[in-house]
């Protein structure tokens, strides 16, 4: 399947990009994650604490396990800041 | 309710005064403005980076929130995203009902979960160099109060 990768503020200068479309057949986010750190470096630097990111699916804040079946964008980003 | 997310500045006073001005039920309006603040003295400026489509409806779903759980007449989040120097308004939130108890807490809801749950992050430009401003466990921590 398509997927449309982001990443945001520190996660986005670590990996260089701000967006990507990718073809994967990960079944969850943390089978992405896997699969996007064993590509270069700088995602294995980027995803190297999990517990320092949170994940969007489709625009919903959801966790590891969370299934990609019907998904189209996934998003990585450091905790948020607002306000 | 009205959810606005934009780069333009905003006169604070002139949102706050046209704010339900023209409801007779309302009794009591709370509103909240949050300001880049300098704290060492050499604050260059902020940069308010957002993930666009997901901040509108994170933002809408805290406001419903926030209007199922009080009895709210209105509510208004004003958030800024950009370059921003200190002393600039970043956000606002204002919330309108027939009592003050509501708007008060229905206020420091939408801050709370503002915080933590819509996709921002600040990053800060000083001449030594720029960080990323991180997250407080604090901030994670208020939700719990709710």
């Amino acid at each position: 399947m398509k997927l449309e990768i982001l990443y945001f503020a520190w996660v986005r200068e670590r990996i260089g990009q701000p967006r990507e479309t990718i073809e994967t057949d990960a079944p969850t986010v943390a089978a992405l994650v896997k699969e996007l750190s064993a590509r270069e470096e700088r995602y294995a630097l980027a995803f190297s604490d999990l517990s320092a990111l949170r994940v969007a699916v489709d625009q919903e804040l959801t966790d590891y396990d969370a299934t990609l079946s019907d998904a189209r964008e996934i998003a990585f980003f450091p905790p948020m800041t607002g306000g | 309710m009205q959810i606005r997310v934009q780069s333009a500045p905003f006169d604070y006073g002139t949102e706050c005064a046209v704010f339900c001005a023209d409801r007779q039920d309302v009794g009591a309006v709370v509103t909240f403005c949050g300001i880049v603040r300098d704290d060492g003295g050499d604050l260059q400026h902020m940069e308010i980076e957002h993930y666009p489509g997901m901040t509108e409806r994170a933002l809408t779903k805290i406001a419903q929130q926030a209007q199922d759980r009080w009895e709210l007449l209105d509510c208004m989040i004003i958030h800024r995203f950009g370059p921003l120097e200190p002393g600039e308004r970043i956000m606002m939130v204002a919330t309108a009902s027939a009592h003050r108890a509501d708007a008060f807490a229905a206020a420091d809801f939408l801050m709370d979960y503002l915080k933590s749950r819509a996709p921002f992050w600040k990053k800060e430009n000083r001449p030594e160099g720029s960080g990323w401003v991180a997250a407080k466990d604090s901030d994670e921590a208020a939700l719990s109060r709710w």
